[in-house]
């Protein structure tokens, strides 16, 4: 029933946005051979880039089982407190018609979720002025309701495609700060890739944590990646380099590159970023994404996370990881609205299938799942 | 931030100007915007919340300081308010009669618990413990090589084997017993606070080795939810305190008093950087600035209400008042500013100036030479630098030993300052001043003629 009501929402921001686009890509990577190029952003290349759901002919059967078990996982995850869902909410909303006070509760709802103060009075004001023109009658379901789609039709019209090169070895390069689980994405990505045809080697960029590369080396193990290491302590750009130039030689067509975990704010470390992001865009490869992994626990932060890997290395998306805990990560919320970096893929968990591309109308419902609490 | 905070309460406090107390309005006023203040830096709603309310109650009514602007006033009340629920009781570490003290550490993934136990490692053999570090993260990939790298790289064994976490920590705590250790510390592996298993799991490795310290290990970056983690892990195991994690960051690290209020038990570690010496203990007047994004600023008002002279500058107000503002008035305000530190942390706050003189870029050095030149002056040329012509400059040069270019730099600045005194004294909205000012005025202006 739940279920239903978010598709009408899905609709419903579809149509005012144009957002066929959106649609799509909610059904994960089902949808081989239906994106027309045309939907592709301005200023991207369409010759040089491919879509990650653009699957290759003959390993259209493999991805597709893939992404129904993906698909199932997050139905489960994100389903999992659906029931205790908005009870102190709905209690309120019986209770009464719409009031400043309700309003009020919503928006610490949204503060509770870690969206911040200023995109949570940005959604509040819209509700504030459609109810002041009627446009909303003031029943609370509706509210919600209306709050859940505005929320959605934030994200809608992002771009969460994983692109390709053409011509040269893609790179995917992740960063963010310590302890997001950067590593842990590459290992399920790399799990995902595998799955969907394509030709992974992953690169063990991470030279300063103590023992990140073995760690990698694991997930290469479970994913039956390849990956290319240097020593402890070794320059990671040329660790990067590396591997990309054995993926050209091997002819597999895409490398995932970790990085050391750093602090937004250490300059120093942010240029050995950009150095890595230069020396790996260099013939043979090409960087397509530079994804930021951002940890849903991550409070304001995460917006000065999100701005000065920007302007460092030009993130072309965020990976949003452990949603599947208490946190409801409301901070790319502020990220999207603030900085318009699209949200792509949502990290569930620690198995290796546990990583899902990012449904704005799911997670704008799971907001506020348990949401007044205090 | 401090810049925004501060400047807000100064835009709200201007209407306050000449009056003895804090009005409700404005008391609402700047409520506000500390709540805002204290949410982006990701205090915990119902934390703010609190906070916000005892704030009130010493604000409203509150009488007005001498030594301090209403802002800086305000700032104080929320200072100490931050600092003392952030602080409380202190924490000593007292060690097992019978050793080894046994130190568990726990938290979410990613918080920092596999680099905190080295940290925490290194600090006990600081304090000539000899510590053994137990890896019972058997979870994450590699957590176990990695503690064990760290290990090496602070000089302490680890032990760890692959069966299962509760009888690594068991075991490892016999281990300790056989070599002679006095200190154990166990690393277990993140976990979420939903997931029923991983937390039975922990209190299962606590049962089997009753540790005399279980310390929270959590991010200085968290948001709202330190609030739930805190509080899940404080209920399945009786937390002894928090180590907060990456407070290199710019966090502002509101997280540290959400799970103070939520945990009541201490702040006892900060981890403070990358590399395994970088482990402080906490200093909870230090983070309550931070939350608020103001930094050392706080401890400047502190200072600055102890130093100021509140008989001097009331002289050098009452001068300004009557628009005469010389450089008498100037050396005082110079020597006052002297005594608080460094000239350009100080300016900003002195109580009165104009933004204008704020944003002025006065070095230290060259302060001293000013300092000379004025010295330099007669008395009556401090009051009327009017007298001050070719040959008084000469002399002034000579006797301060500097060039006439820089007294006349000083006496062109000095005429600037006294415009700006006057308007802002006037922007203040002082009658009294507003009235001598004309007054002088209308005699002055003929004269000069």
């Amino acid at each position: 029933m739940r279920f239903r009501r978010n598709r009408e929402v899905e609709t419903r921001g579809a149509e005012e946005d144009g957002g066929e686009f959106g649609q799509n890509l909610l059904e994960g990577g089902e949808s081989g051979g239906v994106n027309p190029a045309g939907l592709e952003p301005a200023g991207l290349d369409p010759a040089g880039l491919d879509f990650v759901n653009r699957d290759e002919a003959g390993s259209g059967g493999d991805p597709k089982v893939e992404d129904d078990e993906l698909e199932r996982t997050r139905r489960s995850r994100f389903g999992r407190s659906r029931g205790i869902l908005r009870a102190p909410l709905l209690g309120l909303g019986r209770r009464q018609r719409v009031d400043e006070r309700t309003l009020e509760e919503l928006e610490d709802a949204l503060i509770l979720a870690d969206v911040g103060l200023p995109t949570a009075e940005f959604l509040l004001d819209q509700l504030r002025s459609k109810l002041r023109s009627k446009e909303l009658s003031g029943d609370f379901e509706e509210l919600i309701h209306e709050l859940e789609a505005s929320i959605a039709a934030l994200f809608s019209g992002e771009d969460r495609e994983l692109h390709r090169s053409h011509l040269r070895t893609t790179v995917w390069l992740f960063v963010g700060v310590n302890g997001v689980g950067k590593t842990t994405t590459i290992g399920k990505l790399a799990r995902r890739e595998i799955a969907g045809g394509h030709s992974v080697v992953l690169a063990a960029g991470d030279t300063f944590r103590a023992a990140a590369g073995d760690q990698l080396a694991l997930w290469s193990k479970r994913s039956g990646a390849d990956i290319v290491q240097g020593a402890d302590g070794a320059d990671p750009s040329s660790v990067v380099y590396d591997a990309i130039a054995h993926a050209h030689a091997r002819g597999a067509d895409l490398v995932l590159a970790d990085s050391a975990g750093r602090l937004q704010n250490k300059s120093n470390l942010m240029e050995e970023l950009k150095k890595i992001r230069r020396v790996a865009d260099r013939e043979p490869g090409e960087v397509t994404e530079v994804l930021l992994v951002l940890d849903a626990t991550t409070g304001q932060n995460g917006l000065a996370q999100a701005r000065e890997f920007a302007r460092a290395v030009g993130v072309t998306g965020v990976v949003l990881t452990k949603l599947d805990g208490t946190a409801k990560g409301g901070i790319v919320l502020a990220i999207r609205h603030e900085l318009g970096l699209p949200i792509k893929l949502v990290g569930l968990g620690e198995q290796i299938d546990d990583l899902v591309v990012f449904d704005p109308i799911e997670f704008a419902a799971a907001l506020f799942d348990e949401g007044t609490r205090g | 931030m401090f810049e925004t905070l501060s400047d807000r309460f100064d835009q709200i406090f201007t209407r306050l100007k000449g009056r003895g107390r804090l009005g409700d309005a404005e008391v609402d006023a700047v409520l506000r915007e500390i709540r805002v203040a204290l949410l982006e830096g990701d205090v915990a709603l119902e934390v703010a919340r609190d906070l916000v309310e005892r704030i009130r109650v010493r604000c409203s009514g509150a009488e007005l300081s001498k030594s301090l602007t209403p802002a800086q006033q305000v700032i104080k009340v929320v200072n100490e308010e931050l600092t003392a629920t952030l602080g409380g009781e202190s924490f000593t570490l007292r060690y097992a009669s019978i050793p080894p003290t046994i130190v568990l550490l726990a938290g979410l993934q990613g918080s920092g618990k596999t680099t905190a136990a080295a940290k925490l490692a290194m600090w006990f053999k600081q304090q000539g413990r000899h510590p053994l570090l137990v890896g019972a993260d058997l979870q994450r990939p590699a957590a176990v090589e990695q503690l064990k790298v760290l290990g090496r790289e602070v000089g302490v064994a680890v032990y760890s084997d692959s069966s299962d976490p509760v009888a690594v920590a068991k075991q490892g705590v016999a281990e300790a017993v056989r070599v002679g250790r006095d200190v154990v510390i166990v690393d277990t592996a993140g976990r979420i606070t939903i997931d029923a298993t991983l937390m039975d799991e922990v209190r299962a490795i606590r049962d089997s080795i009753s540790p005399n310290y279980t310390f929270l290990v959590i991010d200085a970056m968290t948001g709202q939810d330190a609030v739930q983690t805190a509080s899940a892990f404080h209920s399945t195991l009786a937390l002894d305190g928090v180590i907060l994690s990456k407070i290199d960051g710019d966090a502002r690290g509101g997280a540290a008093i959400s799970v103070k209020s939520v945990v009541g038990r201490p702040i006892v570690f900060v981890s403070t950087g990358e590399r395994v010496g970088d482990f402080e203990s906490f200093h909870p007047d230090r983070m309550a600035g931070r939350i608020l994004g103001m930094g050392d600023v706080l401890s400047l008002i502190e200072r600055a209400e102890s130093v100021y002279d509140e008989q001097a500058t009331l002289a050098t107000m009452e001068s300004l008042r009557h628009g005469r503002f010389t450089f008498e008035d100037f050396l005082e305000q110079l020597q006052q500013m002297k005594k608080m530190g460094p000239l350009s942390s100080v300016l900003s706050m002195l109580p009165g100036l104009p933004k204008e003189m704020k944003n002025a870029t006065i070095e230290d050095r060259d302060v001293a030479r000013i300092e000379a030149i004025i010295r330099s002056m007669t008395p009556d040329e401090r009051i009327n630098p009017v007298l001050i012509d070719g040959s008084r400059r000469l002399r002034i040069s000579h006797g301060s030993g500097t060039t006439t270019t820089e007294i006349n730099n000083l006496l062109r600045q000095f005429k600037e300052m006294q415009k700006m005194m006057r308007s802002s004294v006037l922007a203040g909205g002082l009658a009294r001043a507003t009235k001598g000012r004309k007054k002088k005025g209308g005699r002055v202006t003929p004269s000069s003629k």
